[in-house]
């Protein structure tokens, strides 16, 4: 929010599972095609692997599974969003990398109280674009994966 | 913070710990002039820091510890009373010092207690004995008036005024004069310092302080480093005759030594750790009122200061446990024979990759009867399990949480938190205790730690399609599954189990640990099976495959993945891909909170065979709720089948087992076949061919040291033993036999023909003498059954008539090698066949064994063999006849 023109926000905006979300672009480090990924056994479902990026070790987080969404037929390219937390390294796996788009913060609306409740506890809003929504991710939420119940 | 401030915190508190240990050192051996003067140029040192940075308190507080030690460099005997004002004092410092780098400024209040103690002890002794050779010296006598003196102090030496002059100014009148006040009293310190000063200083020029976090951040870049270097490796393997071979060459070894070098930075001595350790003790002494020897050995063993920040409070508490309740008190000692003064010791040294750390005192050792019982009491286990448990295997407990020993709490141990952490801290290191003790001799704990934590050396495994990590410390060996071979994977129920020298093995397959197997089934029965050692637990991890060992770097795992407790971390290989590092500790917690622990087989004592008879027996159920058993040594096999492929041939059912027809036998006529599910059957083998006896459920294996205590009159059941805390029924194999074959009947028949010839069983195991008599009476012999060798020699010397003997060699006492040339010495048995039964049987034993006379040579569980040996020696006595 504190960025140059106040009252507009960048969005790096993906598809998962056919609907389009923005991350807020001062999150994302960088957009990558995920290559070798490897599978974490006893990892909550959400956890895609563990991948090398670049000497980095990087926990993949499959958003189709975290946001609840069906994978569109035929498992098309995917990509990884790169984002930071807590100096750890996440890569959230999506289905197709979107342009960026400079949004009004006065634009962005809170959650329709029907919203699915898998999205809306990861949601910061949906903006109304010409023929589609965007729904807002709060990055935090997102990784606020729970650990899988049969861990302890 | 002030750079100034900040270096002379580290610097002081460098010094603060030097004096700590030196104090006590000097304490034991008042005469030694250089460690006096050692202690009292590091007191002076900071107090002339402290001077110049202004720091009051401190200053007068170091000053008169400085005054009181003047004394005993004059040569006034030291007390143990004074040496304990001046740790006061020392530890007063470190909690002003301690203010100090919080608050960057010395705390309010004063020390004049502290002050007025030590001006009076310096007091006290100098009229007790005043000095005799040097004069009196003004501000040194009267340290009562020492502030007095400071102020009073008249002109200020040239060089001194010039430092302190901008303090001075900054400050109040009365500590203006303080820096200054140091220039006096300090000279005689400096004077007799100089000489060892100048070969410290050319040594500290040699070195330089370097930031923890700069030699961690180095740390991880050689780690990226390393792995870079072995992705390139891989890359120069696949691509053969490429001109970066050569340089590709030279960047590894430069990689190894920068590596090497790094770690050696990280390097600490590890009598860092056990710097506080003198002055513990002593004040243990003290308190505790025990006469303490602390002897310490191998300080200069290094190892990476990681390890070292986390074996330090495990360490300092296992002391103080030796110190508290290891060591009796000294009227105690002396009752037992014991010098007054109780010995710690400590000692640290290299071995293979690991630094191990020995701590042991001569005090009382470990009370096993008292463990057993408070064992029993916490329901750590129960009182049959305890009951068959090695000594050793007791003294284990004291690691278990909840565990203390000390009947009282003290202040200073005996909570009930103690051992558990302490072993808790060392796996987490990946390391290992063990502890050894005789009872009234002392006790001895043993740590095992790896060098370093940053980069382990770990075995590549491949389970279910994906490639793990396990660190090369817990691996004890790599076992090759067949099942053709004599590593064959059995199974009871559905555990899996390998005979393995002298232990059964438990098996897990890492697939189902991990909850990955996929749909292909791996192949247990071929697999790899990695043997691995955790604490006292051994057991078998199942892979698919093994590739080699690399040298890889832990990388901590992500936050989310942190709670999964089988992984330790995680790494990048060679080939750039990411694996998980399996963490051993993690999976012996699973497996041991998940199957029963007795399952995890505990690693055999050194001495087990000799001390008692320990059988594994099976145990299972046949057509009632009460446990059957049979010695597992004599089953060949466990196997579940379709009841559907069960035949009957000639009223007689069958089954189709490895191309032969195998009979079924049942255990009792209450026992049905299924009719559907699966059939469980336990299989014996002779001579090739292969027996079933048709069982309920196969309930579990046990170690069991076997007493049979009622012998049974139904055919079938040798008698009856408690095993487990259950009466179980053992039955008898032997009978079951001529059962599935007639001719073995017609064999038994025949023999029956003659005239039974006698035979003396020797073996001091009741459940051998009770298994094999029926088994010797079965096949037509007569059978006088003997406990010992000494039993043996007087049955012979009474006349009685035998014609063969035979006899266990591993006995207690006199040995079956011994009652064989007993028997050959005698002219009247001279001539009497022995054959000995070993569960060892080597090349160098059947040596013996001809050597002394025994005419055949037996491993111990083949009837088949025993037989056909007798058979052979009977033969010859009717052919001599």
């Amino acid at each position: 929010m504190n960025e140059a023109p106040e009252n507009i926000i960048e969005y790096v905006t993906a598809t998962v599972g056919g609907q389009l979300f923005g991350l807020p672009i001062s999150r994302v480090q960088d957009v990558f095609v995920p290559d070798r990924l490897t599978r974490v056994p006893l990892a909550p479902p959400e956890i895609a692997g563990l991948l090398n990026l670049r000497g980095r070790i990087v926990t993949a987080i499959d958003m189709r599974r975290r946001l609840d969404l069906d994978a569109p037929a035929g498992d098309a390219s995917r990509m990884a969003v790169g984002v930071e937390s807590k100096g750890e390294s996440y890569g959230l796996l999506i289905d197709v990398i979107g342009e960026v788009m400079k949004l009004p913060v006065s634009g962005c609306e809170d959650n329709p109280i029907n919203l699915d409740p898998g999205l809306a506890r990861v949601s910061a809003g949906v903006h109304r674009l010409d023929g589609k929504l965007l729904v807002v991710l709060d990055v935090d939420r997102v990784l606020d994966v729970a650990p899988a119940a049969e861990a302890a | 913070m002030d750079e100034l401030l900040r270096d002379f915190l580290t610097e002081t508190h460098e010094s603060i710990d030097v004096v700590d240990v030196e104090l006590v050192r000097f304490e034991q051996d008042p005469n030694n002039a250089k460690i006096l003067n050692n202690i009292f140029r590091l007191v002076h040192t900071i107090k002339g820091t402290c001077g110049f940075l202004n720091l009051p308190r401190l200053e007068a507080l170091t000053h008169a510890a400085e005054a009181l030690m003047g004394k005993f460099r004059d040569g006034t005997p030291v007390t143990g009373e004074a040496v304990t004002l001046i740790l006061a004092t020392i530890d007063r410092v470190k909690t002003l010092l301690d203010e100090l780098e919080q608050n960057q400024a010395e705390p309010a209040g004063d020390d004049r207690d502290l002050i007025a103690e030590l001006g009076r002890m310096a007091a006290a002794t100098a009229s007790a004995r005043p000095a005799p050779g040097p004069p009196p010296r003004l501000n040194e006598d009267v340290i009562d008036e020492l502030e007095r003196a400071f102020r009073d102090t008249p002109g200020p030496r040239y060089q001194a005024a010039a430092i302190a002059q901008p303090f001075a100014n900054a400050t109040e009148a009365p500590n203006a004069g303080a820096p200054v006040a140091q220039g006096d009293a300090g000279d005689r310190g400096d004077v007799a310092g100089r000489d060892d000063e100048r070969p410290d200083s050319k040594v500290a020029h040699q070195s330089i302080r370097v930031h923890v976090d700069t030699l961690e951040h180095l740390m991880t870049m050689v780690s990226e480093l390393v792995l870079t270097r072995n992705q390139l490796l891989d890359i120069g393997r696949r691509n053969e005759d490429s001109e970066f071979k050569v340089p590709l060459q030279r960047l590894s070894n430069v990689t190894a030594e920068l590596q090497d070098g790094v770690m050696k930075t990280r390097m600490q001595p590890i009598g860092n750790a056990w710097q506080k350790l003198p002055r513990i003790v002593r004040d243990l002494s003290a308190e505790l009122d025990k006469p303490i020897e602390f002897e310490m050995q191998g300080a200069e063993t290094e190892l990476d200061r990681q390890v070292l920040d986390l074996i330090k409070d495990p360490l300092i508490h296992m002391v103080r446990n030796s110190a508290d309740h290891g060591l009796e008190m000294p009227a105690e000692r002396r009752a037992a024979g014991k010098p007054e003064k109780g010995t710690i010791r400590l000692a640290a040294w290299h071995e293979g990759g690991y630094i191990i750390v020995e701590v042991s005192d001569d005090g009382r050792g470990l009370d096993t009867a008292r463990i057993k019982s408070l064992v029993i009491a916490r329901g750590l286990a129960s009182e049959s399990e305890v009951e068959k448990m090695t000594d050793a295997q007791i003294q284990k407990f004291i690691f278990a949480p909840g565990f203390s020993t000390a009947s009282k709490v003290t202040s200073v141990s005996g909570r009930g938190v103690g051992m558990d952490v302490v072993r808790a801290n060392i796996d987490q290191i990946g390391g290992a205790i063990d502890v050894k003790s005789v009872l009234g001799e002392g006790t001895n704990f043993v740590i095992k730690i790896p060098l370093t934590l940053a980069i382990i050396s770990a075995l590549i495994v491949e389970c279910a399609g994906d490639r793990f990590a396990i660190p090369q410390l817990a691996v004890v060996e790599l076992v090759r599954a067949r099942s053709n071979s004599e590593h064959r994977v059995e199974h009871i129920k559905d555990a899996a189990v390998l005979r393995l020298r002298n232990t059964l093995l438990p098996l897990f397959q890492l697939s189902k640990l991990l909850k990955i197997s996929d749909d292909a089934e791996s192949d247990v029965e071929n697999g790899f099976i990695v043997v691995t050692q955790v604490g006292s637990q051994t057991f078998g991890i199942v892979v698919d495959a093994v590739f080699h060992t690399e040298e890889i770097v832990v990388k901590p795992m992500s936050g989310k993945l942190r709670h999964i407790a089988m992984f330790c971390g995680n790494t990048i290989l060679g080939d750039g891909s990411v694996i998980m590092i399996v963490d051993p500790n993690g999976l012996a917690q699973k497996l041991s909170g998940t199957s029963s622990s007795r399952l995890v087989a505990e690693t055999p004592p050194e001495r087990e065979a000799e001390d008692d008879m320990v059988e594994s027996m099976l145990l299972f159920r046949a057509g009632s709720p009460q446990l059957k058993a049979v010695p597992l040594s004599l089953v060949t096999r466990l196997e579940e089948i379709d009841p559907r492929s069960i035949e009957i041939t000639n009223g007689r059912a069958v089954v189709q087992y490895r191309g032969q027809l195998m009979p079924l036998v049942s255990v009792n006529s209450d026992v049905r076949i299924k009719d559907s599910g699966s059939q469980p059957l336990l299989v014996f083998s002779d001579e090739g061919r292969s027996m079933a006896l048709v069982v309920d459920e196969i309930v579990d294996i046990v170690e069991e040291r076997l007493d049979i205590e009622l012998t049974s009159n139904t055919a079938g059941i040798l008698g009856s033993a408690v095993i487990k805390g259950q009466a179980t029924e053992v039955i008898d194999i032997a009978h079951y036999l001529p059962l599935a074959f007639e001719d073995w009947l017609h064999w038994r028949n025949h023999q029956t023909d003659a005239a039974p010839h006698h035979v003396l069983l020797v073996d001091d195991a009741p459940f051998f003498r009770n298994m094999l008599t029926p088994v010797l009476k079965a096949a037509g012999y007569a059978v006088t059954p003997a406990s010992s060798a000494d039993e043996a020699v007087a049955l012979l010397q009474d006349n009685r008539r035998f014609d063969v003997v035979v006899t266990d060699i591993e006995m207690p006492g006199k040995d079956g090698f011994e009652l064989a040339a007993a028997v050959r010495a005698n002219p009247r048995t001279a001539n009497l066949p022995v054959i000995g039964l070993s569960s060892l049987v080597s090349a160098e034993a059947i040596e013996r064994g001809r050597q002394v006379g025994l005419h055949d040579y037996v491993a111990k569980f083949d009837r088949q063999g025993l037989i056909a040996a007798l058979k052979e020696q009977t033969d010859e006595l009717v052919r001599a006849a």
